[in-house]
């Protein structure tokens, strides 16, 4: 069996796992990351997203093998010091989720989102979100909220905690940039 | 009722815009989602299901699939036909009713593709998976029954030989038998206007995002089941029914459940499958199923033809409504299948004085997916039948549509009133919620403009679409539902324990699965009993736990679950208030009770709930006859349902040269009586929306001609995606409900029904200047364009469905080195 | 879903790769960015023995300018054509109808060549290729070839791609200030095309001077519609031009009926979508 390295949520794992597994499988059942969930089989619900290397990606259309050398952020990473992200902040003061199966998946897309383009409309969040399904909320509060998240997150306007990291540079998506927005302790 | 308590100086707990509690875990990743469990020794099961709608199991070969790694065993329904029972079906409409035998796992003959027809239970999921394609079936084919309209016909093939027919019930209800009131048939043959439609209410398929999954642990005193449930005691009881297991020895618990919309509402077969494998292995046994197997095996929802008849005067008072339908069961009656087009049949009439009425629904075995409760269950479909016909006869009688239904709905004066049906809706205001929403939505200058681009010959026309809806919910009445030969009551159970120290357990009988029923208890319980929202804890969805209750469906949770556990708070506080007097060495009719203290009228004595709670605990000095604890538990039953109500208003765009349908604007404002929850309500509404508008634009469950689904992914079957739905606007106008002293009355189902009709009516209007009359669900736009061209289909492919993976396997492509990568 | 047992090799150069194919002849798949072919595994539609993840050859990934030729490397992702400064100025209808491939998600990860590989009649951007006249650099065990689009595609998911060959890069002119346009019409947003139509001009004065039209999902490969582009050219970029035009837009096609669309509603959305792609192309 392959044997892969992977840093996921800031730790390092080695193991050897079959070349069918996928990342979301590995996720899961390797690792315990039961945070991250699978909702279809054609990669169109998006619940299982998460980030590989600062970037959105379905990890039931990536396998594990794949993400060999890689960095893996899921929303278990997000919170820091028991401190929420301010997106999963705004999920919650935004009433942006009802039975949460597809919140991780849509929390870590909007990320992504936002660092594609810090300030999006309403009509840009929507679109932004077009890979991820939700059946409860009719994705009103979800679009509240991110946009919600983007005020927060503005250089400034934030928390404490956007500003635990270097200055941030003009707004470009840069992978350095990203793993600012996501949290990622590892840029 | 009598007035509720607050805390003086703040602010009250009932109808705060509370976040919610239920968040926390949810947006970190920390949930416990069934498929999240894993316990020692735990097997996996995998499903073999049959491909074919209806055949003949000719034999099962499994040797070679029991001789792969790591599989422990692999059971057909053969080696399970003594024990596995027929699943329940508890909502028999008729003393005549045809039900066929309903294995878990098929045992001679599959009814519909996609039935169970051999399990693996393997060490892992995946070598589980892997054996199942080694087991070899052979079928002999049995001639498929799919079309409802000719499954009765005589000369029909039949889906269950041994029943000698397809019909499996028919239920009539007539206003002149009823003597509710005239007769239709009068009715019709002296109308001055009469409008005739037949509507088809396309198959939908529930969609919660959670896939179903189900552990059993066989290995303690009791057998332990996690299930993606929404009913976990329901599922408790009919386990002990159907397989003759003493009902104390099992515990079923529902954990975080990832929606449900109906479609968890349900004993399943994996279930009783996973439940005899646990039992007959001895190990802990987990299911979780693929996405592709919820879309074939979970129960669908809606599928009916509605032919409807209206008669009414020419100044538009109507005079008589019949309604025929038929309602397609799939191939096997589950829990309250043949009851959902029931649970219709008393709201066709809706919101409006017909002085005559006949209901009969035909309920139709086919080789498809048993169907069930969708979100509105029976409701969605005679709201949308009704709401379509004022539009019609709107259109017939050049009346404003709003201006007709004004003529014809129940009078703010008017009620309580007893309905055509004999239901009495106890109150409601459509006035208000129908002016409001006429302002929110600028009706006026959205019909100057649809004018102004009729005039213009606009490629892009504008239709405006109205729905005035009510809806019967709140399950309970046990007396009612009894009436209607469901085979359960419709009570609500709740306890309340206040600890030592003064913080508060619930206990209720519902079970949430997305709702947010932790935060609305905790208000509701700590503005009665004055504690603060932070020391209420709700416990739900364990039958160890919460013993008693009935679960969630039906819009039912607040209005007889919530209620139930005021209730119980009062309970607490009159057991409360005889130790307080004793303590306080005072009659109990000199205490008053507020903000969670009893004070002594006219003086600065009391004492609070909290020390009265310790003083209960410690027992040293109760009065005679007290037991030593501040706990007490109620149960509610209400006299009569519920009826929120409301306006909707749809605003579309449609394209015609493509066909393609846009909404522009949507508003409604919803009645749901008293809200405990803003935030909540109105999240309910967003979500039930987004339902109703799927089923008026995009999504229906299609089969091919040998009984095949082809919208069987999410790349087939169109779940609307953000980028897919407009922004709402949501208000409300708030009439009590005088059923239940909190006056609610309940959302979960009021946007999916009310949505359905507005959206179909507004296209339908976009086009009324082209001829058109009526779009089939989903007003895909080849439908539409089609409706506008009158060019009928080209082939036999009428059915609309996404352009997904189901080009991927027929395509025949993916030769061997194809780059396949990117899509 | 779980993918049935397969043997993973991630090669990091092409001559890694063709060796590793030859080796296993029709018993391979070829993994790009794995966003259509991990659903088929994941459903066992597909069973191949081994899989070659192209993944970690870093001489198939990014876009350089070669003399006249924008060369896109196949395993470019959706998202870095879509981020690209010279496909933004040379071949502004590849971003454009990239943009509407699936979702952000599934443009991280799939890639350009894959999708031409994959030759799906509703992807996106086969069409594009087409009507950019785009070459197809392929890699074989006797050496490279080059096959241009017209000829690339074969079949419904079927190309001129051998078992033991791979596609490398694709070169094409450039296609320096031309107006364009991809019109996708689709059933819900993440949904793959009932009917796409990509539309290059070229004005000069008012005029139309040259036009390149392909259709998606018109056939079972993608079309390019000569009679429209036939129609336009030297005529004045107006919209009474291009509606006539327009009406060749279903010539010589040969669509089929699905559950979105049947034969004659794709033919009349061809005419439509053709009329609105080359309005916006060509700014009329």
């Amino acid at each position: 069996m392959p044997r892969i390295t992977v840093n996921v949520d800031g730790t390092t794992y080695t193991d050897e796992v079959q070349p069918r597994t996928l990342l979301v499988q590995y996720l899961r059942e390797q690792l315990g990351k039961v945070g991250t969930v699978v909702g279809c089989d054609t990669s169109n619900c998006g619940a299982c997203t998460v980030h590989m290397d600062g970037h959105s990606v379905k990890s039931c259309s990536v396998l594990a093998v794949q993400a060999d050398g890689h960095e893996i952020t899921t929303i278990e990473g997000l919170a820091r010091d028991g401190q929420l992200h301010p997106m999963q902040q705004s999920f919650h003061d935004n009433h942006a989720l009802q039975c949460g199966f597809c919140t991780p998946g849509m929390i870590m897309q909007a990320l992504d989102l936002l660092a594609e383009n810090p300030e999006p409309d309403e009509q840009q969040v929507r679109e932004g979100l077009e890979g991820n399904l939700c059946r409860c909320t009719g994705y009103q509060n979800i679009v509240r909220a991110v946009r919600d998240a983007s005020e927060r997150m503005r250089p400034g306007a934030g928390p404490p905690m956007e500003h635990s990291e270097p200055t941030s540079p003009p707004r470009t998506a840069t992978e350095q940039d990203r793993a600012q927005v996501t949290g990622g302790q590892h840029s | 009722m009598t007035a509720i308590p607050t805390t003086p100086g703040t602010e009250p707990e009932l109808g705060r815009a509370r976040k919610r509690k239920e968040d926390a875990r949810l947006i970190t990743g920390s949930t416990r989602w069934t498929d999240n469990m894993a316990l020692p020794g735990m097997l996996h099961l995998a499903v073999l299901r049959s491909p074919i709608a209806h055949a003949r199991i000719a034999s099962i070969d499994a040797d070679e699939a029991r001789r792969m790694s790591g599989v422990q065993a692999v059971l057909t329904g053969r080696d399970l036909a003594d024990e596995q029972g027929s699943l329940p079906c508890a909502w028999p409409i008729t003393e005549d009713m045809k039900s066929p035998q309903a294995p878990p796992m098929a045992v001679d003959e599959v009814h519909f593709a996609g039935e169970v027809v051999a399990v693996v239970a393997a060490r892992s999921a995946a070598e589980a998976r892997d054996a199942l394609d080694a087991i070899d079936v052979d079928y002999e084919d049995l001639p498929v029954v799919l079309d409802m309209e000719s499954a009765l016909a005589d000369d029909s093939p039949l889906v269950h030989s041994d029943l000698g027919t397809n019909r499996n019930a028919t239920w009539t209800f007539d206003s002149a038998e009823a003597g509710t009131g005239g007769d239709v048939e009068q009715a019709l043959a002296d109308a001055e206007v009469r409008v005739e439609r037949t509507f088809r209410q396309q198959r939908l398929i529930p969609a919660f995002m959670e896939p179903r999954s189900v552990v059993v642990d066989p290995t303690g005193e009791q057998f332990t089941m996690w299930s993606a449930t929404q009913v976990p005691h329901i599922l408790r009881t009919m386990l002990a029914m159907t397989l003759g297991v003493p009902e104390q020895k099992i515990r079923v618990i529902a954990p975080d459940v990832g929606g449900g919309f109906g479609g968890k509402l349900q004993v399943t077969p994996e279930e009783v499958i996973t439940f005899l494998l646990a039992r007959r292995l001895g190990r802990p046994v987990k299911w979780t199923e693929s996405r592709s197997e919820t879309m074939v095996s979970a129960h669908h929802g809606r599928d009916q033809v509605q032919k409807l008849a209206l008669s009414a005067r020419r100044d538009g008072t109507v005079t008589g409504l019949k309604v025929e339908l038929l309602a397609d069961m799939g191939a096997y009656l589950r829990l309250v299948s043949p009851g959902v087009p029931i649970l219709g049949a008393l709201m066709f009439n809706s919101i409006y004085k017909f002085p005559a009425y006949h209901f009969t629904c035909t309920n139709v075995f086919t080789n498809k997916t048993p169907t069930d409760a969708y979100r509105g269950a029976g409701r969605p479909e005679a709201t949308f039948a009704i709401e379509r016909m004022m539009d019609e006869l709107a259109a017939e009688l050049d009346m404003d549509p709003l201006e007709l239904r004004r003529k014809n709905w129940i009078g703010r004066d008017e009620f309580p009133f007893t309905t055509i049906a004999g239901l009495t809706y106890d109150s409601g205001d459509y006035e208000a919620a129908t002016d409001r929403a006429l302002e929110l939505f600028g009706y006026r200058q959205l019909r100057e403009e649809q004018a102004r681009r009729r005039e213009q010959g606009d490629t892009v026309q504008l239709g405006i679409g109205v729905s005035t809806f009510t809806e019967m919910c709140g399950l309970a009445p046990s007396r009612v539902l009894g009436s209607l030969s469901y085979g359960a009551g419709g009570w609500e159970h709740a306890q309340i324990r206040v600890l030592p120290t003064g913080k508060v357990e619930v206990v209720t009988g519902v079970s949430p699965h997305g709702q947010g029923h932790v935060t609305a208890w905790s208000q509701i319980v700590a503005e009665r009993l004055g504690v603060p929202f932070d020391d209420v804890e709700v416990l739900h969805g364990d039958t160890q736990s919460s013993p008693r209750g009935l679960d969630t469906y039906g819009s039912r949770s607040l209005a007889v679950g919530g209620v139930a556990a005021v209730h119980a708070a009062d309970k607490v506080i009159e057991k409360a208030k005889t130790i307080a007097a004793h303590l306080l060495e005072c009659s109990e009719d000199d205490l008053e009770f507020s903000g969670g203290r009893f004070g002594v009228r006219g003086t600065d004595q009391g004492t609070g709930l909290a020390d009265v709670a310790l003083a209960a605990f410690a027992a040293h000095d109760l009065p005679e006859g007290i037991e030593p604890n501040l706990d007490a538990e109620a149960s509610f039953d209400p006299e009569n349902f519920s009826f929120p109500h409301g306006t909707h208003l749809c605003a579309t765009e449609v394209d015609t040269e493509t066909g393609a349908v846009r909404i522009r604007s949507y508003v409604c404002v919803d009645d749901v009586g008293t809200v405990v929850n803003p935030l909540i309500v109105e999240g309910q509404v967003h979500g039930g929306l987004a339902q109703g508008i799927a089923q008026a634009l995009y999504e229906e469950a299609v089969h091919d001609e040998d009984g095949t689904l082809t919208t069987a992914t999410f790349a087939d079957y169109l779940v609307p995606s953000a980028a897919d739905l407009p922004e709402f606007t949501t208000d409300r106008t708030e009439t009590r409900a005088t059923s239940n002293p909190l006056g609610v009355k309940g959302v979960g189902e009021a946007g999916t029904i009310a949505s359905t009709p507005a959206v179909v009516n507004a296209v339908v209007d976009a086009l009324r200047p082209l001829g058109v009359d009526d779009v089939e669900m989903p007003c895909s736009p080849q439908r539409v364009w089609r409706a506008i061209t009158g060019t009928r289909t080209s082939s036999d492919t009428a059915a609309e469905a996404g352009g997904g993976l189901g080009s991927m396997d027929t395509g025949g492509g993916f030769a061997a080195g194809s780059q396949g990568g990117s899509r | 879903m779980i993918p049935a047992s397969f043997d993973y090799i991630a090669p990091t150069t092409v001559e890694e790769a063709m060796a590793a194919l030859d080796e296993a002849g029709e018993d391979a798949k070829i993994l790009a960015g794995g966003q259509s072919l991990l659903p088929v595994l994941r459903m066992r539609l597909a069973d191949p023995r081994l899989v070659v993840d192209l993944g970690r050859v870093p001489e198939l990934r990014g876009v350089r300018q070669e003399g006249d030729s924008l060369v896109i490397g196949s395993m470019t992702s959706h998202h870095e054509v879509l981020g690209d400064p010279l496909i933004r100025e040379h071949a502004k209808l590849l971003a454009l109808a990239t943009r509407t491939v699936a979702d952000p998600q599934v443009r991280h990860r799939g890639t350009f060549g894959g999708s031409l590989a994959h030759a799906d009649p509703a992807g996106d951007l086969p069409a594009p290729a087409l009507a950019l006249e785009a070459d197809m650099v392929i890699a074989g065990s006797s050496g490279r070839r080059v096959v241009p689009a017209s000829e690339f595609f074969v079949d419904y998911f079927t190309t001129a791609l051998q078992p033991n060959e791979l596609l490398v890069e694709v070169r094409m002119p450039h296609w320096t200030g031309w107006g364009a346009h991809y019109e996708k019409f689709n059933r819900v947003a993440q949904a793959w095309s009932v009917v796409g139509v990509a539309a290059a001009v070229r004005t000069e004065g008012g005029a139309i001077a040259e036009a390149r039209v392909g259709l998606t999902n018109m056939g079972p490969t993608p079309v390019r519609a000569t009679g429209v582009e036939q129609a336009l050219l030297g005529r004045p970029a107006t919209s009474e031009t291009i509606r006539e035009a327009a009406r060749h837009a279903a010539e010589g096609t040969s669509p089929t009926s699905d559950a979105s669309a049947d034969v004659d509603y794709r033919e009349h959305l061809a005419e439509v979508l053709t009329g609105r792609a080359l309005t916006t192309a060509a700014g009329a």
